[in-house]
């Protein structure tokens, strides 16, 4: 295998988080207690080039480097892109929080980019190892700031249930891969896509390696039945690393279903597409309905992950373009409202009172209008009330699935849909028509009141003129 | 016919710029927010009187058309347009919003300026609705509108408020999600989401009943109809009397609309087959609700309750064409003059006149119960001694609800129990009785409130209607006195459009 130079070009996003990661490691050796705050500004730094890099080196052909273990491609292009935004989002909105918890050091940072750079990879990658290597490096990552509250023992609790499943999910994936790597006896997703589309479906162990590995990526998405450690971990971390785990990485699962089904599994598409039936059905069912009985907001923004899940699988198991296409357009807007979600809560949690219950919305709209204009913004689109982009969201992914005449699908979905519009709806309420607790005005500084503001006005603005985004995320499949 | 000036997009988004300005200039100074939020108001309504003056009666086809590219990959427009059918509900929109700004102007203390703006935004959200021909768009506007007012019913609203409006908005979005898969539907049947495409849509019967029922949910909900009603006299008495009035006198006609734009041209052979299902939905709502009305003993809840007791004459009205039809043939019941034409207009008619009549009713309860603040027809008696002008308004909306002739309430009512008539003389005489059951509840309410003894120290005290009260309720006096002294122009407005819906409606859309 000969290495050309030119091979590190389609890679320059990964490098460019790499050396920032390891350079914030370096740096925060030499830094002063009341000096951390240069680890934040060199991290945003680092996004910044990062998403230059992807700027310059995106667009145009398909390449695949490293002897075609690593590809650059139009999907990439834009997960990549929205990754490092939204990763730079969520640093914003943490800066606060770690600083007033003594948490503002280097490790964050490092980990944080360490699991971005995982992310990057499986985005990227094109054969089973790099995409185990890269789902590896983001979830020891994850495991890691999980705990990194070192004093709180929900964290460490959290951190240990998500690592055992964690693991769990990770060796049933790698298992799946090792029966399809044994039956078709490539590591290369085109290969394989190859040699499946010849063997079809005659092969037992084909098709036993396709339930690992749903199974895996069920567990990677925290899709039922595969979600017992969402609640628990995203209660038990700390806000900022929450608004993180629980916004980004939905992307990277979403390239990882991507890859391992579609690139590489793609001729079974049949066979795949009646297990993501089952497991959006249920996602939708058990997440929407167990959301509505919790009091922990932490806890109820974890169901509705799993609820959203649900509706992300409707478009991938479309098996078109158009599907795969608007199930981008879905992971990426869900992104963005779960990071503003999280975000404002992590702005809310300051000083020592974590925002944690649904009570400490209460009467957000007399201490701050604007911020409970925001969070009502975001929850109606989680909610899927028009004229936000959650609307536009599920309006696609319904439509994807009536196209391949599952309309029973969709009728499923739209009836959970209201009832998870009650308990996001009930956020409103707690912070328009409740008395506040706390008479206390919210303080902010200024870059997270720009970014929170910035969040909130997207997915406004994006469900009134969604055309640019889904145009982005079509031609990434065209 | 793409038009010159683009008066439908104006009348949506400067109402709703309005709004957002409103906010903008916070509670510091009440006045400023209240001030600008008239001046939208009445500028808005300016903005929408060419559509009314500017409206060719002779055709059927869609007018002041605007139409843009919205979301290119899914055939989805900013498609905007008004026929005979929509256009009065626009006017209607936006001249029941000017009342409600001036009757919230010194009640609403806490947090005016959202108050104001939420109304200000959905206004435009409404005419948006009624203008809309791009069924995504429709949509949009049409989840957008419970935004707004989830927000006024539970932030202003009264006791019960939170629980109110939560069902509310529950029982709304249940409704119209169903619709949604329904309108995706159909969009793979006839390849865009325009709804005109959508009305000559060639439908299997299986279809079209499912399809039917999808709307039915999402209408039945919003007009409301027996047995989907109960979230209305909840919602109606918690909120302010501001929403109380808009819900009144338009949200409801917003699914009365959705039959007229929807149900009937694009599922008639449904329609044809379940019309006895709305039909003793209606009658139902008519009779039993009624009777329901006479034993409330909160006002608010009583004109709740008649509400829908007289959006049951207009779903009667709708539906009534094909009972005609299986009377008189399909052929003969197209003809002008057969009875088809007078109940759909009728149903207009009454959607229209109940606008002002209803609005006008929760205005007079809202007048009491901000001097005394209680609802309950218990605590009042003897009004008219200590409030006479208000006293003479309230009796003359009283006759109104009670459909007294020379009042818009009566023309409605009347020419859909003329229509009722021609299907089967039981149905027009059970929609009768409302005649004797809708003056027993209103005039009952009436004597017990206005006449009689002056019953408490509070009544002695009360002051009468100050210059701005009077000026909203004796504007919508002339608008039901107008209307129900001279009906032709908004029956002419109607006409063509009302003729050329009839057509779709008597023609089978089954595939051959």
């Amino acid at each position: 295998m000969a290495f050309a130079t030119t091979d590190l070009i389609p890679i320059l996003p990964e490098l460019v988080t790499l050396v920032t990661a390891c350079t914030i490691l370096l740096v925060d050796l030499f830094l002063k207690e009341e000096q951390k705050g240069v680890n934040h500004t060199l991290a945003i730094l680092g996004l910044l080039a990062a998403i230059g890099a992807t700027w310059v080196v995106g667009g145009g052909e398909r390449q695949a480097v490293f002897d075609g273990s690593f590809v650059r491609d139009g999907m990439s292009d834009v997960l990549i892109g929205s990754t490092l935004l939204i990763t730079l989002l969520t640093f914003v909105y943490s800066r606060d929080y770690l600083q007033s918890r003594g948490l503002l050091c280097g490790e964050y940072y490092a980990l944080v980019l360490f699991a971005v750079l995982g992310m990057l990879v499986m985005i990227s990658a094109n054969s089973f190892l790099t995409v185990y290597l890269g789902l590896e490096l983001l979830a020891l990552s994850l495991y890691a700031l999980v705990a990194f509250d070192r004093d709180s023992r929900a964290g460490a609790e959290a951190a240990m249930k998500y690592f055992v499943l964690g693991a769990l999910g990770s060796g049933m994936l790698l298992y799946g891969i090792s029966m399809i790597y044994g039956a078709t006896g490539s590591i290369d997703l085109a290969t394989v896509a190859k040699v499946v589309a010849a063997q079809g479906m005659g092969n037992k162990v084909l098709v036993f390696g396709l339930a690992f590995l749903v199974v895996g990526i069920g567990f990677k998405f925290g899709a039922v039945p595969f979600h017992m450690w969402v609640p628990d971990v995203y209660q038990g971390a700390p806000m900022p690393v929450v608004a993180f785990l629980g916004s980004v990485p939905k992307m990277a699962a979403f390239a990882l279903a991507m890859r391992l089904l579609v690139d590489g599994l793609g001729p079974l598409h049949h066979d795949w597409q009646g297990m993501l039936v089952i497991l959006a059905v249920l996602s939708m069912g058990l997440g929407n309905l167990v959301a509505v009985a919790q009091t922990n907001i932490k806890r109820m923004l974890a169901y509705s992950t799993i609820s959203h899940v649900g509706f992300l699988f409707l478009g991938v198991l479309a098996g078109t373009a158009h599907g795969y296409s608007v199930a981008m357009f879905y992971a990426v807007v869900y992104a963005l409202m779960a990071a503003g979600a999280f975000g404002l809560l992590s702005l809310l949690s300051r000083d020592g009172v974590e925002a944690e219950n649904l009570e400490d919305l209460k009467g957000l709209n007399e201490r701050d209008p604007w911020y409970a204009a925001i969070m009502a913004i975001l929850m109606f689109s989680m909610a899927g009330v028009p004229p936000t982009v959650g609307f536009m969201a599920k309006l696609m992914v319904l439509e994807a699935v009536v196209r391949i005449d599952l309309v029973w699908v969709a009728l499923v979905a739209v009836f959970f849909s209201i009832i998870g519009a009650f308990y996001y709806i009930r956020v409103v309420k707690y912070m328009y028509f409740d008395k506040p607790v706390t008479e206390a005005p919210v303080v902010l500084s200024g870059g997270a009141r720009v970014a929170i503001s910035v969040n909130g006005l997207a997915v406004l603005l994006l469900g009134l003129f969604p055309a640019v985004l889904l145009g982005i995320c079509q031609a990434a499949f065209l | 016919m793409q038009a010159a000036l683009p008066i439908l997009s104006a009348t949506i988004w400067l109402p709703i710029i309005g709004g957002i300005a409103v906010l903008a200039s916070g509670d510091k100074a009440p006045n400023v927010s209240k001030w600008t939020a008239l001046a939208f108001a009445l500028l808005t309504f300016l903005v929408s009187l060419p559509l009314w003056f500017g409206f060719d009666i002779t055709t059927a086809q869609m007018q002041f058309v605007e139409r843009a590219a919205w979301i290119p990959s899914f055939q989805i427009e900013y498609y905007l347009g008004v026929d005979g059918i929509s256009m009065p509900l626009i006017l209607l929109t936006t001249f029941i919003t000017i009342f409600v700004i001036i009757a919230g102007w010194e009640v609403i203390t806490y947090r005016p300026s959202q108050y104001l703006a939420a109304f200000l935004i959905m206004e435009g959200v409404m005419v948006g609705v009624f203008s809309a021909l791009d069924a995504i768009l429709f949509y949009v506007f049409w989840e957008a509108m419970l935004i707004p007012m989830f927000l006024i019913i539970g932030v202003w609203g009264g006791a019960n408020r939170v629980y109110a409006t939560i069902k509310f908005f529950l029982y709304t979005f249940f409704g119209s999600v169903f619709m949604l898969v329904a309108l995706i539907y159909m969009y793979f049947e006839s390849g865009s989401f325009d709804i005109l495409a959508f009305h000559d849509l060639k439908l299997g019967l299986n279809a079209q009943i499912l399809i039917f029922i999808a709307f039915l949910l999402a209408f039945a909900v919003k007009v409301p109809m027996w047995p989907v009603h109960t979230w209305l006299p909840d919602a109606h008495v918690e909120a302010p009397t501001g929403g109380s009035v808009i819900l009144a006198a338009i949200m409801l006609k917003i699914g009365g609309y959705g039959f007229l734009r929807f149900s009937l041209p694009i599922t008639p052979d449904a329609s044809a087959e379940l019309d006895w299902l709305i039909i003793a939905m209606s009658l139902i709502a008519v009779v039993y609700i009624g009777f329901v009305a006479l034993v409330q003993q909160d006002m608010k809840k009583l004109i709740a309750y008649s509400s829908i007791a007289h959006m049951g004459f207009v779903t009667l009205g709708f539906f009534i064409a094909f009972g005609i039809f299986a009377q008189v043939g399909v052929e003969a019941g197209t003809a002008p003059g057969s009875g088809v034409a007078m109940g759909i207009s009728g149903g207009m008619v009454q959607m229209v006149s109940h606008g002002f009549i209803s609005a006008a009713m929760f205005l007079c309860v809202g007048v009491l119960y901000d001097r005394l603040h209680s609802r309950q027809i218990a605590d009042y008696g003897g009004v008219v001694h200590t409030m006479p002008v208000f006293a003479a308004l309230m009796v003359f909306f009283a006759m109104a609800n009670a459909g007294l002739p020379g009042t818009s309430g009566f023309v409605g009512e009347f020419m859909v129990i003329l229509a009722s008539f021609r299907a089967d003389f039981w149905f027009a005489f059970l929609a009768g009785t409302t005649l004797i059951i809708g003056a027993a509840y209103t005039l009952w309410m009436v004597k017990r409130v206005v006449y009689g003894e002056v019953k408490s120290e509070g009544v002695a005290g009360l002051t009468d209607i100050n210059a701005r009260e009077f000026l909203v309720l004796g504007g919508l006096a002339l608008a039901v006195l107008i209307l129900g002294l001279w009906p032709e122009p908004l029956v002419e407005v109607m006409d063509a459009s009302i003729a050329n819906l009839i057509k779709h409606v008597a023609v089978s859309k089954l595939p051959l």
